[in-house]
């Protein structure tokens, strides 16, 4: 029964995505099966992260075929922690699609793709092949092609064509990569190229390679100078894809460099300075960006860039504790980042806008509503003890320990402008007197929503500050995961091991 | 064989990224198209081009006793021309439904997401 654990999540999600193709024209049959999706798959979630928690890295291999000539699925702590992750994040943002996407748009299949991303998401987090992580990547940007594109407004389709562009050329540079890292060694699998990768006697031609991974993963988690797509398309599509983009689309990117850059590409100063110098140009204009935005979710997008660069960081000091901030971080950011582009669609809802300027008056009309709000605001700055504040003392202690001074003041000079910017929001849009907004006809306003409609919006920003609590109250226990994780990460042998000893059991 | 692919391999990928950079959005679907086949000989040409030599191992022996054709690259090549041609065919599509809403195939005129709303 649980030799097969680690392939579960993908094959519920594949079978969720077929059955609701069956039901194509049956909204509310949709809406209560992707819900019901994705209770079941948050149950298979913690079922597959006991189980690596307890036993310890778990492989599956395709077909029964050993490693390396095979594709291997591979569970090790980070991956169950991320699929846990986006099963949290998906039956949020399932239960919120369910009152705020309008039935037009379910009508084009909506729900289907929404569990066809998910299932993209799974398969890269749980892979051990690199071009099988490539396809998996392709499955994750088609379906986010089609929900970037869904309802065909003009914003959107103009946002569309950016996000398409560059995503495009990031999988090509990515296929470059992998042509150049097959041509170089023989092998696909990630266990037997950090081997292979460490044998090759030509550095020169494996920082090459390195780069071009660095690239093509880049672009994907918006890292400087490569970000530009992101703020010009994640606030275009409806709040509920916004959501899910923020919270897993670029930390997709973030685990694959993670994965590259602790696995295959290690022990090279010179990748590791580039990663750093990007993480502090991340961090320093992602956050001037978000500062003079007017709009909401354009905000939240550069403060998405801005915070990339924490995770980026980590990496790129290369101790296990930065790692394990890192770690500690990403977990923090997608729960967050996907309650604030729902909390931003709630906005929107209650209001018919999403202009800083002309929002206002929120405590005033729903003074509970916005104490809710707060918790994410608030996590997302780090106020402690809320979540975002644990990470940064492990990604500070690090950076004094290397003495790296311009790190140190990277982060904190990131931290206060993400003060600033949330101060911003919470005077202009939570404080301020109500401004007299012209009413928009046929607008679906929160007032007028059955109470059915309300709970279906304010639910999942509920849950995932509740998670977002946890993660700040029980600190030890993230911090404890974290610093699991990193060791596991620092020490690839492990890794390794685990790939290669489960085909030599499984050969027939 | 070598030399002739590699230079045209470079040159597909520079004319693929020259027609990305071109404002046209026509132009730029034609760039994503050269640019996937670029990758896709790259991947050809970095797996060792070999003529005649197929991957079977002979009837009396158990191991490869000679160099043989690597088969994985061309695996490779089939699933990413599979999935170029469905995100192409996406591409086509959307670049039709921008031009019927947008009234242009201009990029630069293409600015409704920067204005503040």
């Amino acid at each position: 029964m649980t030799n097969q654990l680690v392939i579960y999540p993908l094959l519920l999600q594949l079978f969720l995505s077929i059955f609701l193709m069956f039901a194509w024209r049956r909204i509310s049959w949709q809406r209560v099966i992707s819900i019901v999706g994705g209770f079941i798959n948050i149950a298979v979630s913690i079922w597959l992260f006991a189980f690596i928690w307890n036993e310890g890295t778990h492989t599956v291999q395709a077909g029964n075929w050993a490693a390396p000539f095979g594709i291997t699925f591979v569970a090790d702590i980070l991956s169950a922690t991320l699929v846990l992750l986006t099963a949290i994040s998906g039956l949020a943002v399932s239960v919120f699609s369910a009152s705020s996407i309008v039935a037009a748009r379910l009508k084009y299949g909506y729900f289907p793709i929404f569990h066809f991303l998910l299932l993209g998401l799974n398969g890269a987090f749980l892979t051990g092949d690199v071009f099988n992580l490539y396809v998996w990547f392709e499955i994750i940007i088609i379906s986010s092609f089609v929900l970037i594109t869904l309802g065909g407004e003009k914003a959107q389709l103009e946002g569309a064509v950016k996000y398409f562009t560059l995503n495009i050329l990031a999988s090509m540079i990515f296929l470059t990569a992998i042509a150049v890292l097959y041509g170089l060694t023989g092998s696909l699998n990630m266990a037997d190229l950090s081997i292979k990768v460490a044998a090759i006697e030509n550095r020169g031609l494996v920082e090459i390679t390195g780069i071009l991974f660095l690239i093509a993963f880049g672009i994907k988690a918006a890292v400087f100078p490569l970000y530009f797509w992101l703020p010009d398309s994640y606030h275009t599509p409806p709040s509920a894809v916004s959501a899910i983009f923020a919270g897993l689309l670029t930390k997709v990117g973030v685990y694959a460099l993670i994965r590259f850059f602790t696995l295959i590409f290690v022990d090279n100063t010179f990748l590791q300075d580039t990663i750093l110098v990007m993480a502090i140009l991340t961090l320093i204009s992602g956050g001037l960006g978000a500062l003079v935005q007017n709009n909401l979710r354009k905000v939240f997008s550069y403060l998405i860039i801005c915070h990339i660069g924490f995770m980026i960081i980590g990496l790129g000091l290369f101790t296990e504790m930065a790692i394990a901030g890192a770690i500690f971080y990403l977990i923090h950011d997608i729960v967050v980042k996907t309650n604030l582009f729902m909390v931003s669609g709630l906005i929107y809802r209650i209001t018919g806008t999403n202009s800083i300027r002309s929002l206002g008056g929120l405590y005033a009309q729903y003074p509970m509503l916005s104490l809710l709000v707060a918790i994410p605001l608030f996590s997302l700055v780090g106020i402690p003890p809320l979540s975002g504040f644990w990470p940064k003392i492990s990604l500070i202690t690090a950076a004094f320990e290397g003495e790296n001074w311009w790190v140190i003041g990277a982060i904190l000079f990131a931290s206060l402008i993400t003060l600033v910017i949330i101060a911003k929001v919470w005077a202009n849009v939570i404080w301020k007197e109500k401004l007299e907004l012209p009413e928009r006809l046929n607008f679906r306003y929160y007032e007028k929503l059955t109470n059915e409609g309300k709970m279906q919006l304010v639910a999942p920003i509920v849950f995932l500050s509740l998670v977002s609590l946890y993660i700040g109250f029980g600190a030890e226990h993230v911090q404890q995961l974290s610093s699991r994780v990193a060791t596991e990460l620092m020490d690839r042998q492990q890794y390794i091991e685990a790939v290669f000893k489960s085909s030599q059991t499984t050969k027939p | 064989m070598e030399i002739v692919l590699a230079i045209m391999i470079g040159f597909l990928y520079a004319a693929g990224i020259y027609m990305i950079l071109r404002r046209s959005l026509v132009k730029l679907i034609l760039g994503i198209i050269i640019l996937g086949n670029g990758a896709n000989l790259l991947i050809f040409l970095l797996g060792r081009i070999s003529k005649g030599r197929p991957p079977i191992i002979a009837g009396d022996l158990k191991v490869f006793a000679e160099a043989y054709a690597d088969p994985i690259p061309q695996a490779l090549i089939l699933t990413a021309i599979v999935i170029s041609f469905g995100l192409q065919s996406f591409a086509i599509i959307l670049i039709k439904r921008v031009y019927k809403v947008v009234k242009t195939d201009d990029l630069d005129e293409m600015n409704a997401i920067d204005q503040d709303s």
